[in-house]
């Protein structure tokens, strides 16, 4: 596997464009998600689901003291990535499946709209599209970054609110810009979803906030319904890799 | 900006933004409308720049702003005035800079009044004809050269790009301690005496305290050792005295000596990709290329009087002669010769006012009947678009070249006046011709985008069915209107028959090739080759070239536009990155970031510089600059165009070489910006008893009412500022984007937005339906119902602000009202722009009544027909 | 032999067994599709060097070419303005010049008329060309009551520009200018 991937979303830069909304459909084939007046400040996509795969928040809330007027911040939401991704645990068809760069992607080919994934996102991120029937979801871009390209959402972003890097590094930058921003006195900067220890054991699409995550429409403890099974996983494992020397075998008697 | 500095485009360029200690947005939504150029204000940010936005509306860019300032609509000379207030009353000039390198030293004549004396008037106002006579304005000892017979037409505006030639524009009494009553720095000082904070706030409704940061934070960040920015966008040029808003701008930018140098400067934010283009190369009534004059019929019967009228005998206007003649090549070629004064007379004159707004009026009056509309949408994007939408039904013939079926193309089945009876489908005349128009992706050509730097496109596939470039339109159209034409012996198809009009083709369509037509607009010398600078072209008729000011985007015979050296592979500066007018400059005016001795103000804003070793100017960028004219030359006598001018006056095409503080002559509205009051208002003038401009543009007609205004009976109803713009999600008048549904999706509404104070006073409710009114048009929009709308505090009362986006029409998958069918036709004289920022109206929730109900709703407002037609 | 052979390799159990996949959740999960998957910009014939057609910001764009057919459209990252990034609409630019609402055909109404009719395209040209030498005609006027030099016809109006290129500008002025026609303007004033 080559080093994790992941974003980094700033949410201090942006300038609420929607540029990733866009570039994520026309490089995705996403279709559009409805034409809805929700009269959510400027927001009209609402949520993320099978038909937008990014979407920017806005919260219109009064300036914290001791400044006035009004502070509108906006948010480019994604799929999170998650170290332990429920969609991925629950998946009984093999369809969504974690790439070598540590990425969990719906593979459409095999996909069969079961929808076991839907209620075990605990973000809600994953979704079904009608007709179609499959489950879809940010890919982060998998085709891109198979050819060594940024994902197109962060490739658009023009003012370097999504990075897109290796974790580790994007982790490290993240902490780095936090303590600036708390050196600016913006002390109300925070990370949410970089922690490896968290219900996820971490994102690998992670955000620097500036208020609570439930403002932005975030849960503000996400637990996958699988992270404490693990052990459970481990011994499947195990039981696994028996009836593959068996299997193996049988393949090897096969071939002659 | 022509006649601040000498040129009619931004002073420098985005990426150099980000060397900006202060940026202040003004007038502009620029993280909206130019979210990918606000990267470099980010950058800015990030290396410390204080950020701050002066808006009616908290937007996306105040949000990420350091300070959002909240003003009323219309009132920015008030707010900017300020700013110069506190720069002179604080003595925060930046005098070494101001006392060489603009004409504050420069003394007015002794008969100058200013509307400080005169009461919102400047001295030689007609009264009768309602025009200033600009003789007084003029520097003590300057002859004024006007026509007898034609005194309005002594100003040629600000649209040709460069100021007055009277005289050059040199004071011949200049004052360098600045201390002279009637120097113009005097002058200035006493002229925004007034605009104190307290004014301020009176006017715009800014606190005093607010406004001070601004003034001071922007003081601060200018000087030696830093610079400050202005963005502006079309928040300032739509009102009745646009051109006064960024003529304020650029005296302060001036004062604190930001012109000329790195994180300095004024960018104008532009809005289609290649209006700048559309404006150097214009498809404006009174300029030609390069921004030379149209002929006009009074004053310019022969081409002497042409020449002398609109050259100037110092600067680089001395030679224009040869910017001239060798256009007038490029298009008569050998039928142009020194004996027919190179073909003149074949040059249409104009006669007064023939833009767009003019023209609309003539198609309802019949005079006009054949009209082109080639990527354009008049019936939602121009002002009143129901008079416009009229007009068109009144055509004999309309061409429409678009992308898809706009409005301006369907108004004939689909008008909102359908619906209102007063238009009816089968009454209406006009032949109508929709042909497709092929995309950015299907044919070769330049942009020029917002910082002057033309940029090629390459074609990436040929268009299909009927699609077509304009390129292949006007050149088909040409050709086949020449022959039909052939043989002709009516002097007038002469004009025609010898334009040079041979393009090499290429093709399944024979599309002609667009590097051809860029290299005869770059020009030629006597020989056929290829110029690579204006300074070669010649009055002789030996040079062509079709607009000057581009000359060298085709040097060597090498297409510079397409240059794409990448900008990871050099410095910030970028010059081989495409091509920028003048001459591949990307700050102009770069003199000015060298002292009068040629050394850099400060190391850390070094950016042009004398190089006494190689007798030459050199650093990051070219020159704006004669190349080896030494910082202390004094030019003799007899010297002309840029040789008359000094080794330390930097702006090298205004005829004393200074930045103009005061504009002598150049402008009909006066010599220095006043805060007058929008023509639609609900308030009064606090300054003056002259409320709006006096010389402000307007349209007598019963087909044109308007709102009246405080404090004439019936303001009341219409009690209420509102502001038109664009969101991020769309494009203008939504050709480009209500058809796309990526882009349709996010913005699917038309919407207002409004307090919630203005929502409680009026019983709006969010999410549901509004009617706005005004003496035009009733329309409807969705309610967002936002704390970004602040009401303000206007001598003494609240005022309320609405917030509309003006994107919609009829046709594509957002359909909706169109906010600009509210708007009066009332515009700044000298470009002719229209009031479309700030005016007043009446809000009212519900939906719009439907049919007939709908007109009469309007005609149950109040509203004066009467004005002066220009 | 071969291809059962190949087939079995990427069966996902037999991947799950002998690799280290053992949880079958990721390579050993990884479908043909997947595994063969590139970006379409690396199966592109050409990279057409182009600038988004929307604002003036001027932001360079990359136009991918297969077939003859646009597949993708995004930012430059050789540009120095915009470093490969774009705006909502400019990432919509492959929406907007491929989209099926676009016309394609030359659409007449006469006057009068309550539909749109057929037109082919020559004939269109032909008629317009028929049109502006008629009008001005019609509208000329070589000189004012004062004797001096008109040589226009004020007849002919023309709006647009600000989204054109520039040498389109420049044989439109030519063209307009050589007609007499005045009445030329664009967005700049609008």
């Amino acid at each position: 596997m080559t080093s994790r991937v992941g974003f980094f979303t700033d949410t201090t830069l942006c300038i609420g464009c929607k540029a990733c909304e866009v570039a994520c459909k026309e490089w995705n084939h996403v279709p559009d998600d409805g034409l809805n007046f929700l009269g959510r400040s400027y927001d009209n996509t609402g949520e993320l689901n099978a038909d937008t795969w990014r979407h920017v928040a806005f919260i219109e809330q009064p300036a914290l003291a001791p400044a006035t007027g009004i502070k509108w911040l906006m948010s480019s939401d994604v799929c999170k990535h998650c170290t332990r991704a429920a969609c991925l645990d629950v998946c009984p068809t093999g369809s969504l499946f974690r790439t070598e760069f540590g990425t969990v992607v719906v593979q459409e080919d095999i996909c069969n709209g079961c929808g076991y994934c839907i209620p075990a996102c605990p973000y809600g991120v994953i979704a079904k599209r009608e007709p179609d029937g499959r489950v879809w979801k940010c890919t982060l871009c998998y085709d891109r970054l198979k050819g060594g390209m940024t994902p197109a959402c962060a490739q658009a972003c023009p003012t370097e609110s999504i990075q897109f890097g290796p974790l580790d590094v994007l982790r490290g930058r993240a902490a780095e810009r936090v303590s600036e921003l708390h050196g600016q006195g913006v002390t109300e900067a925070r990370l949410y979803g970089d922690d490896p220890n968290d219900g996820v054991e971490g994102a690998g699409a992670f955000f620097l906030l500036l208020d609570e995550p439930e403002v932005y429409g975030l849960p503000p403890d996400p637990v996958a319904s699988t992270h404490r099974l693990s052990s459970m996983w481990r011994t499947a494992g195990t039981a696994g890799a028996a009836f593959a020397l068996g299997l193996a075998a049988a393949f090897v008697g096969r071939r002659s | 900006m022509g006649t601040s500095f000498g040129r009619g485009g931004a002073t420098t360029f985005q990426q150099d933004l980000a060397n900006s200690d202060c940026i202040i947005i003004q007038g502009s939504n620029m993280a909206e409308c130019h979210p990918v150029g606000f990267q470099w204000v980010m950058e800015a940010k990030a290396r410390g720049a204080k950020i701050i936005h002066v808006d009616p509306r908290f937007t996306r860019t105040g949000a990420v702003a350091d300070l959002h300032v909240p003003l009323r609509a219309g009132s920015d000379i008030a707010f900017l005035g300020g700013i110069v207030n506190y720069i002179l009353e604080h003595g925060r000039e930046f005098r070494e800079y101001v006392v060489p390198y603009t004409n504050a030293s420069s003394v007015v004549g002794e008969s100058f009044r200013d509307t400080e004396d005169l009461d919102g008037f400047f001295s030689g106002w007609n009264a009768e004809d309602g025009y200033y006579e600009a003789d007084t304005w003029q520097f003590e000892g300057n002859e004024v050269e006007r026509d007898a017979d034609n005194p309005k037409e002594v100003a040629v505006g600000e649209a040709h790009g460069h100021g007055s030639k009277l005289s050059g524009g040199r004071a011949p009494i200049t004052d360098p301690t600045l201390e002279h009553p009637r120097c113009v720095f005097q002058i200035l000082k006493r002229h925004y005496a007034r605009y104190t904070p307290e004014m301020v706030e009176e006017v715009c409704g800014v606190p005093r305290d607010l406004f001070v940061e601004v003034a001071e934070t922007l003081c601060q960040n200018s000087g030696r050792e830093r610079t400050s920015a202005f963005c502006y966008a079309v928040g300032w040029t739509q009102h009745t005295v646009g051109v006064q808003y960024i003529r304020t701008a650029a005296i302060i930018q001036l004062l604190l000596g930001n012109i000329g140098r790195p994180g300095g400067g004024i960018l104008a934010l532009r809005g289609h990709a290649s209006i700048q283009g559309s404006t150097d190369i214009p498809t404006l009534y009174n300029v030609l290329p390069g921004y030379m004059p149209m002929a006009h019929v009074e004053q310019n019967e022969t081409l002497e009087q042409y020449l002398e009228m609109n050259g100037s005998p110092s600067g680089f206007w001395g030679h224009l002669p040869a910017y001239f003649v060798s256009l007038l090549k490029a298009w008569w070629g050998d039928a142009a010769t020194s004996d027919n004064d190179f073909c003149f007379d074949w040059l249409p004159r104009i006669s007064g006012d023939h833009s767009a707004y003019q023209t609309a009026l003539d198609m309802l009056d019949g005079k006009v009947k054949g009209y082109f509309v080639v990527g354009e949408n008049p019936a939602v994007g121009s002002s009143h678009s129901g008079l416009h939408r009229k007009a068109l039904a009144n055509l004999e013939w309309l061409v429409v070249r678009d992308f898809v079926e706009i409005e301006s193309a369907s108004f004939w089945y689909d008008a909102p006046e359908i619906e209102t009876g007063e238009l009816r489908t089968a009454d209406i005349g006009t032949e109508v011709f929709l042909l497709p128009a092929a995309a950015h992706t299907e044919k070769d050509g330049t942009f020029t985008n917002t910082q002057r730097l033309l940029q090629w496109h390459h074609k990436a596939v040929e268009p299909i069915g009927d699609q077509r470039s304009e390129l292949w339109f006007y050149y088909h159209l040409g050709r086949i209107i020449r022959e039909k034409l052939a043989g002709s012996t009516d002097p007038r198809d002469a004009s025609i028959l010898s334009l040079t009009w041979e393009y090499p083709t290429e093709g399944p369509h024979d599309d002609p090739r667009a590097d051809a037509v860029l290299a005869e607009i770059n020009g030629f010398d006597a020989e056929g080759k290829p110029l690579s600078a204006y300074t070669e072209m010649k009055g002789d008729g030996s040079t062509r070239g079709g607009c000057w000011i581009y000359t060298g985007c085709y040097a060597g015979g090498v297409n510079q536009t397409a240059r794409r050296k990448s900008g990871k592979d050099q410095d910030w500066v970028a010059a081989e990155w495409a091509w920028a007018w003048p001459a591949n400059r990307r700050i102009i005016y770069n003199r000015a970031s060298a002292d009068p001795d040629g050394q850099p103000w400060s190391e850390r804003k070094k950016y042009v510089w004398w190089d006494e070793a190689q007798g030459k100017w050199t650093g990051y960028d070219v020159p704006d600059f004669t190349p080896d004219m030494r910082p202390d030359y004094v030019p003799p006598p007899d010297a002309k165009a840029e040789m008359a001018l000094r080794g330390d006056e930097p702006f090298v095409l205004q005829g004393d070489g200074r930045g103009w503080l005061y504009v002598p002559a150049g402008l009909l509205d006066g010599p220095l910006p006043t805060h007058y009051e929008p023509h639609e208002s609900p308030f009064t003038n606090p300054l003056y008893s002259q409320n709006a401009s006096p010389l402000r543009q307007r349209f007598a007609r019963g087909a044109n009412p308007y709102n009246p205004s405080a404090p004439d009976p019936g303001a009341d109803a219409y009690p209420y500022v509102f502001t038109t713009y664009r969101l991020t999600e769309h494009h203008t008048a939504g050709g480009m984007s209500r058809h796309l549904p990526y882009l349709s999706e996010l913005q699917p509404e038309f919407f207002c937005e409004v307090s919630p104070e203005l929502a409680d006073e009026r019983g709006l409710e969010h999410g549901g339906w509004a009617t706005i009114v005004t003496s035009r048009a009733a329309i409807e929009a969705r309610v967002l119902v936002t704390e970004r709308i602040v009401p303000l505090t206007v001598q003494g009362r609240t005022v309320h602000q609405v917030g509309l986006p003006y994107h919609w029409g009829t046709k594509g998958l957002s359909t909706g009202d169109s906010a600009n069918d509210l708007l009066p036709l009332a515009l700044d004289p000298n470009v002719h722009i229209q009031e479309a920022k700030a005016s007043s109206c009446d809000i009212r929730p519900g939906r719009r009544p439907r049919g007939r109900e709908r007109a009469e709703l309007v005609e149950s407002y109040p509203s004066v027909e009467k004005g002066r037609e220009q | 032999m071969g291809d059962h052979g190949g087939r079995g390799w990427r069966w996902p159990v037999l991947r799950q067994v002998t690799g280290p996949d053992r949880l079958g959740l990721g390579s050993a999960a990884q479908s043909p599709a997947s595994a063969d998957l590139v970006p379409r910009t690396a199966t592109a014939d050409k990279v057409v060097k182009s600038i988004c057609p929307y604002c003036a910001v001027g932001c360079g764009q990359n136009v991918f070419v297969r077939d003859g057919r646009i597949t993708q459209i995004e930012g430059d990252p050789d540009s120095p303005i915009s470093r490969g990034r774009l705006c909502p609409k400019g990432s919509a630019t492959k929406q907007l010049v491929t989209n099926a609402s676009r016309q394609i055909k030359v659409r007449y109404r006469r006057p009068h008329g309550t539909e749109w009719e057929d037109l082919a395209l020559d004939e269109a040209m032909d008629m317009i060309a028929e049109r502006v030498i008629a009008t001005r005609r019609e509208t000329w006027e070589d000189r004012d009551s004062k004797g001096r030099v008109l040589h226009r016809c004020m007849g002919i109006g023309s709006l647009g520009g600000a989204t054109l290129d520039n040498e389109e500008n420049y044989l439109m002025k030519k063209l307009y200018t050589a007609l007499g026609a005045i009445q030329i303007e664009n967005q700049a004033r609008i």
